[in-house]
């Protein structure tokens, strides 16, 4: 064998030596999934967890497909959406635009910091009540529980960053004579930009817990009225259904924000 | 008059608990076409009187004006390269070498041409699209040359640009930048604490003392080497006798118990 096919088979044993582990990395999580929900179904059909509180897999099921057919697990799952994306999307651009200004202004900085401190140690779902007393009980103020959770965290971070830019590109951009706003646009935001996007996926989960709170106390519709619903009439099942589409949503929105990540900074650094 | 003129420099930086003169009564001129360099220990003062001259900040004392202008009214015709290439990643070569344009606003097609074209003169035709990172050092320090030169700047600051490179790049770098500049005829202050860089590339050295940073003395580069290239006049018979007077002149500035 020449050298040259020999390090051809060895390229090719190397590929096979990857592609093998991958799949046992797939066969082991398949597994685990199989036994977590046979083991669930089981330990509820032999009554070694109480079915009332725990349900099983089959009855979750069996509701979701009637729910699927008169159609009102759709019209829950689409409030809990649109008010997840529209509290997620106005979080991060109010807290990415109170950052534009913190760095606007050092000194409006300056004054703001101790309120900014406050506000971020403070547990926003406790404002809860008051937005929706302010708000009324509606799509509006579930929208702001999912924003408000997110803003200033947002503002911190994305203004660290903002600060955090290499001052030579703004040197380099000085003296060409740049202003203030120019220097923002060509090298503030865009050396940010990475920064911008992993807050976008903290603040999906964020605008989840948000939203759910939200609709736990407004109590009307929405994958969170389904949980708090099934809590005071005792049927776990509906609970368990909502926590299930909640965790399939929530990754789902997850990775669509990843995919975002890797188109937009392919590029940088 | 003369082409730039610094008249009584003075500069403190202050903090809370400390004001530092960085500089002290520093006053120059340079000739239009000249190339001069500023060679001294760390700590000289070297790049604040540069970024003085750059227009970047005000001195705390003293003026610095070109043409009988003014610095700070004088926009878009100060040059600045700095010790990096400092090419903007997520921008395009491009991109990177029309941003002083987009940002004073001159961004025609006649500048886009000219740019474009020295970007082919100095051996980097057809990158155009790529990305910074996607290229040497050297090639981007030569970008970052043409970024400078694409708003046509009277005159060229150079912090230092060759510091981050490897030596052989940055003797090639060298010629490449003293023809280029010399065929354009333009104005140029170099910075460098490398005396055969400052001795090759200059027509004149201002050799600064640190602590506070003032000018020691101004050295005029003989013309036989001047006329020739960085690279060979490192090999001119009267380069070593300059260099050694450059050198003693150096040593006697360093207080006496440091090295």
């Amino acid at each position: 064998m020449s050298p040259q096919e020999n390090v051809k088979y060895l390229h090719q044993k190397y590929i096979q030596s990857l592609n093998r582990e991958k799949r046992w990395v797939r066969f082991y999580q398949a597994v685990i999934f199989l036994v977590i929900f046979s083991g669930w179904e089981l330990a509820s059909q032999k009554q070694w967890i109480d079915p009332l509180i725990f349900s099983a897999p089959s009855k979750v099921w069996a509701l979701f497909l009637t729910k699927i057919q008169n159609g009102s697990l759709m019209v829950d799952l689409g409030y809990t959406l649109s008010e997840t994306v529209f509290g997620f999307m106005l979080g991060t651009f109010l807290g990415t635009f109170l950052a534009a200004i913190l760095w606007w202004s050092p000194l409006i900085s300056k004054i703001s910091d101790p309120y900014l401190v406050v506000l971020n140690s403070m547990p926003k779902v406790a404002l809860g009540p008051i937005l929706i007393v302010a708000l009324g009980p509606s799509f509006t103020s579930i929208v702001a529980m999912g924003a408000i959770i997110s803003i200033i965290i947002t503002t911190i971070v994305v203004y660290t960053s903002f600060k955090e830019v290499d001052p030579n590109y703004i040197k380099v951009l000085q003296t060409f004579g740049a202003n203030r706003v120019q220097i923002f646009r060509e090298a503030i935001l865009p050396a940010s930009f990475p920064t911008v996007i992993s807050t976008l996926k903290v603040n999906v989960g964020l605008s989840w817990v948000g939203v759910i709170v939200g609709e736990f106390l407004v109590s009307s519709k929405g994958l969170g009225y389904m949980i708090i619903y099934g809590f005071q009439v005792f049927n776990f099942t509906l609970v368990m259904l909502s926590l299930l589409v909640i965790a399939v949503f929530a990754t789902i929105m997850y990775q669509l924000v990843e995919l975002l990540e890797k188109k937009l900074i392919k590029n940088n650094s | 008059m003369d082409f730039l003129k610094a008249d009584h420099i003075h500069h403190t930086y202050f903090t809370k608990t400390t004001a530092v003169t960085a500089l002290s009564d520093v006053s120059l001129e340079v000739e239009e076409g000249e190339f001069v360099s500023f060679l001294g220990p760390s700590g000289c003062g070297k790049t604040t009187l540069l970024s003085i001259i750059a227009g970047l900040f005000e001195p705390t004392d003293g003026r610095v004006t070109l043409e009988g202008k003014r610095i700070e009214t004088a926009e878009n015709e100060i040059g600045y390269m700095l010790q990096q290439d400092y090419l903007f990643p997520w921008k395009t070569i491009e991109e990177n070498i029309f941003l002083g344009l987009k940002i004073g606003k001159s961004l025609s097609q006649d500048k886009k041409s000219y740019a474009l074209e020295l970007l082919d003169k100095m051996g980097l035709k057809g990158v155009e699209s790529q990305f910074p990172k996607q290229l040497s050092g050297g090639m981007r320090q030569r970008v970052a040359l043409v970024r400078t030169l694409a708003t046509e700047p009277k005159l060229l600051m150079l912090d230092e640009p060759f510091s981050a490179l490897d030596y052989q790049t940055k003797l090639k770098l060298e010629d490449l930048v003293s023809s280029t500049l010399k065929s354009f005829g333009k104005t140029a202050i170099l910075v460098t604490h490398d005396i055969g860089e400052a001795i090759s590339m200059s027509d004149r050295i201002f050799l600064f003392s640190a602590r506070p940073g003032q000018l020691h003395k101004t050295f005029v580069i003989p013309k036989e080497i001047r006329e020739e290239t960085p690279f060979n006049a490192r090999n001119h018979e009267a380069y070593p006798a300059i260099f050694q007077k450059i050198w003693k002149e150096l040593e006697s500035l360093e207080p006496p118990g440091e090295r």
